[in-house]
């Protein structure tokens, strides 16, 4: 039975990488007791796929996987969310969980854009350079792919864009933005280094936390899956 | 105690792998600290991928955090990345666990499994905020600790440990704890550190360096003695009766990142009387303690349910030889069992011989690409000198049978730069090599071998510790020697350890008092990490031995005499001095010794001084088993073996 479950990686667990998110899920379901379905073969893996990496250092209240189990799940028994909770790491909670046809594309495939909260210590006149940015007919950012260096107009990826009020306590300025996944996509980061071409994304960055996944159904964009935190972050503690 | 945190999580963008920093690990325990509990940092000097799966640290860690007067957290060398923004933003070494600053500890007890790691030992205490050197330590300061193998010759680092913990740590730590659960109540008064350091050495396996006096005439060392008369002249080991009484770690740690062996371990038996007498492990261990089976199937079952592993390792320094080891491992994996719940079982330390195979074979038939065998050596007659009784036909059945069951690499693992070392061992290495490749051929095209070498270091507490280390030239002319013989046979692949590395390997292994100045000058000189290759510089090695004015030659590559006080003379694992000297003189005899777990006690001094015995349930030694047991040992070589109870002395 495939179920898709949407998860927070929230925390000091957010400096695991997406490779450990997997080990994470793969023991935290042996100690729940939830057996998941095997590859055939001579070395059965576990039938795990999951969505679009997060990059080390993100939290996130968005993350997906789609699980293959081995027995019938009843979705809307809180009694699995709670085992599922209980043998994750600190930090993970499972927000949502459906079931999910076979014949349904892959996350991977599926989802066209992210929503980020980036935490940003900026001196400058945090509007006015994200106006800037806005503004322009085309944004080049020179990016390394396979080794290679090359100058990618950005503009496009940037779907949504705009400085607000912090969601959580913090002393910096909270952006948020929507950013697209489809090629080359463009990550938390590279929007910064366009933001401020002159200075190390590092020294301005304090937190970046992906919100939202969307996927497009009938011309219309939406969650993947819903979930109560999607009202607001007080929803999810804080690990 | 203070926390660091906040200064930490920003430094972690920066760096390679910071889940290394974070902690959060399944069984890690949430401290609770406070005045009335002694404080313990357990520190591991190498990187957290190296530490973590450390099944000493983790005991320790869950023992002591079950007592009421203490608390343990852990810590583990940054690597560079980090410490050098630690330095800069002057973040001081904090532990894994609640992020607190490592010199708030009461003591900080560091683990010690290799040589080279020693100069990490010095950076860590540095990084603390605490003076390296301990005769410079306050009363606020932590005691600095070091424990594990290679404590058993601590004198390198006398200047700057205020502790060496010799042997098993399980009732020790306790102890411990006790004196300096007093000394922190008392409130560490002024001058109070000096007391404390004097009630220390009256536990038994504790070594307090400070309190004793190295003499010298010229190079030679005379006598390292105690500079008060309540002072022991002798620290002996510790050594836990039953393992039994000892079923730990209960909760063992599973970390959030990927480390070196990412898998449930169980230990099956601690200590080994297999007689090796290169092996400083199994000399220092003595004597064998196995686990009840019974309890080896619990650990097993409530490890993988805790952590949602499914692969153990059932450890020990031969696990073929637990007396029950084929009853457990059938029983890890019942019949009938689900393909989704097989548990892969791994078994380090591989004996060789065909019945070995059929249990690595029963452990299931998932990832059956590789074994790694360890015949060490590449004659029969060397293999004598060793006592690592393998026979040629040992080998070629245990491959056999490996490459008949499906696996298609083997792995040998040898030394050189042994005792009584020709040309004709070393190239007998490459004619094992062919000959295993060509066994593999007989069953797939892909069969390989790979040879590994290993550059001999001798080692205290062993039969070997009076030789003298091959140089590094000698070591390269045999790697080269083996390169040209077997580096182009069909099927074989050679790895070699660096002798550069072995070199400073051997300068710390049989070190004195005067090598901690070379040690701090290594350190000083930014010699951190040298189990590393990307950090290893052996000139950094040579240099401080010549600003030191101490030769190369006469701590390496000397042999020693039986009269030499060697520096760990004063401490004792057990072992007689005179048992380790007769079996060095029957080693060059070629004569074998039998293993005393199944055969009558020679006497080496373990159980007859320590009043204790081997828990062993077989009474006979396992089917097959190779190794001096149960086989003709006549087989294979020029030379016969010579089976004595105890080792006569023969002529070297």
């Amino acid at each position: 039975m495939r179920v898709r479950i949407r998860h927070s990686k929230l925390g000091k667990v957010r400096f695991t990488s997406h490779r450990d998110t997997a080990r994470h899920w793969e023991r935290a379901l042996r100690k729940a007791g939830l057996r998941v379905a095997t590859s055939g073969g001579f070395s059965p893996r576990p039938r795990l796929s999951f969505g679009l990496a997060l990059p080390t250092g993100a939290e996130s209240l968005a993350e997906y996987l789609d699980v293959e189990f081995a027995d019938a799940i009843d979705v809307g028994d809180s009694d699995v969310v709670r085992r599922m909770d209980q043998a994750l790491p600190v930090g993970y909670q499972v927000l949502a969980m459906a079931h999910h046809a076979d014949a349904e594309p892959s996350l991977q495939s599926d989802v066209v854009a992210c929503t980020w909260w980036i935490e940003v210590h900026a001196d400058a006149d945090v509007d006015a350079v994200v106006g800037t940015l806005l503004d322009a007919a085309s944004v080049p950012l020179e990016r390394e792919r396979k080794g290679q260096r090359r100058v990618d107009d950005i503009r496009p990826s940037i779907e949504a864009l705009a400085a607000g009020r912090p969601p959580w306590s913090g002393a910096g300025t909270w952006l948020e933005s929507t950013l697209a996944t489809a090629e080359r996509g463009l990550r938390p980061t590279e929007l910064i280094a366009a933001l401020w071409p002159q200075r190390d994304p590092l020294d301005l960055v304090s937190r970046i936390v992906r919100t939202h996944q969307w996927i497009e159904r009938g011309g219309t964009r939406r969650e993947v899956l819903p979930a109560a935190v999607d009202a607001g972050p007080a929803v999810v503690a804080w690990a | 105690m203070i926390a660091v945190w906040d200064r930490v999580e920003p430094l972690l963008a920066r760096v390679q792998k910071p889940a290394r920093y974070i902690g959060c690990e399944d069984g890690a325990a949430s401290p609770r600290h406070g005045a009335e509990k002694v404080a313990w940092l357990l520190a591991y000097p190498d990187t957290y991928e190296i530490g973590l799966p450390n099944q000493g640290l983790q005991i320790l860690y869950e023992l002591l955090n079950e007592r009421d007067d203490a608390v343990a957290e852990r810590a583990y060398a940054p690597w560079r990345d980090l410490e050098l923004l630690m330095r800069q933003r002057g973040v001081p070494l904090f532990s894994v666990d609640s992020h607190l600053a490592a010199a708030g500890f009461d003591l900080i007890a560091f683990n010690l499994s290799a040589e080279l790691v020693y100069t990490n030992v010095l950076n860590m205490v540095d990084l603390a905020g605490v003076p390296v050197r301990s005769e410079e330590r306050a009363d606020g300061d932590p005691l600095v600790v070091i424990g594990g193998h290679c404590a058993f010759n601590p004198e390198p680092l006398a200047e700057y440990v205020d502790l060496a913990v010799l042997g098993d740590g399980e009732e020790v730590v306790g102890e411990i704890t006790a004196v300096v659960s007093r000394w922190k109540h008392d409130g560490r008064t002024p001058g109070s550190r000096q007391r404390v350091l004097r009630a220390l050495a009256q536990v038994p396996g504790v070594y307090v360096p400070s309190l004793y006096r190295a003499v010298y005439d010229g190079p030679r060392l005379v006598a390292v003695e105690p500079r008060h008369a309540d002072v022991p002249a002798v620290v002996d080991k510790r050594t836990v009766a039953d393992l039994a009484d000892w079923p730990y770690p209960k909760r063992p740690l599973a970390p959030l990142t990927e480390v070196v062996h990412d898998r449930l371990s169980v230990e099956v038996f601690r200590g080994c009387t297999r007689g090796c007498r290169f092996c400083q492990a199994g000399m220092v261990t003595r004597p064998v303690r196995e686990r009840p089976p019974e309890q080896v199937r619990t650990m097993i079952a409530n490890g993988l349910r805790r952590t949602g592993y499914d692969e153990v390792s059932l450890s020990s320094l031969s696990t073929a030889d637990f007396s029950d080891v084929g009853e457990v491992i059938a029983a890890v994996n019942p019949p009938g069992c689900p393909p989704s719940e097989l548990v892969s079982v791994a078994l380090p330390s591989l004996r060789v011989d065909a019945f070995t195979v059929g249990l690595a074979g029963q452990v299931g038939a998932a990832r059956r690409s590789g074994l790694t065998f360890a015949p060490e050596a590449g004659t029969w007659r060397l293999r004598q000198v060793l006592n690592k009784l393998i026979s040629e036909d040992d080998l070629y059945g245990a491959v056999d049978a490996a490459y008949g069951q499906g696996w298609t690499r083997m792995k040998l693992y040898f030394l050189t730069g042994l005792p009584t070392e020709t040309d004709a061992d070393t190239l007998g290495i490459a004619d094992l090599a062919r000959n295993v490749a060509a066994i593999g051929r007989r069953y797939t095209n892909r069969a390989s071998v790979t040879v590994s070498l290993g550059g001999f270091v001798p080692k205290a507490h062993t039969p070997f510790q009076w030789f003298g280390q091959n140089t590094t030239a000698e070591l390269r002319r045999k790697i080269q020697l083996l390169r040209d013989s077997a580096g182009r046979s069909r099927g074989v692949q050679l790895k070699w350890h660096d002798p550069a590395a072995t070199l400073a390997e051997g300068i710390v292994a049989r070190g004195d008092r005067r090598i901690g100045r070379v040690i701090e000058r290594v350190w000083r000189d930014g010699g951190v990490f040298q189990e590393w290759s990307e950090f290893f510089d052996l000139g950094r090695w040579e240099q401080a031995m010549a600003a030191e004015g101490l030769s190369l030659d006469w701590y390496v590559h000397r042999h020693r005499t039986e009269d030499e006080v060697l520096p760990w003379a004063h401490l004792r694992a057990g072992l007689h001095a005179d048992f380790l000297w007769a079996d060095w003189q029957a080693a060059l005899g070629q004569a074998g010794v039998e293993d005393c777990r199944w055969t009558p006690c020679y006497d080496c001094g373990v159980c007859t001084g320590y009043g204790i015995e081997h828990v062993v349930a077989s009474t006979v030694p396992p089917a097959g088993g190779s190794q001096g047991t149960g086989q003709d040992l006549r087989r294979g070589g020029d030379t016969p073996v010579l089976l004595t109870r105890k080792p006569e002395m023969v002529g070297g």
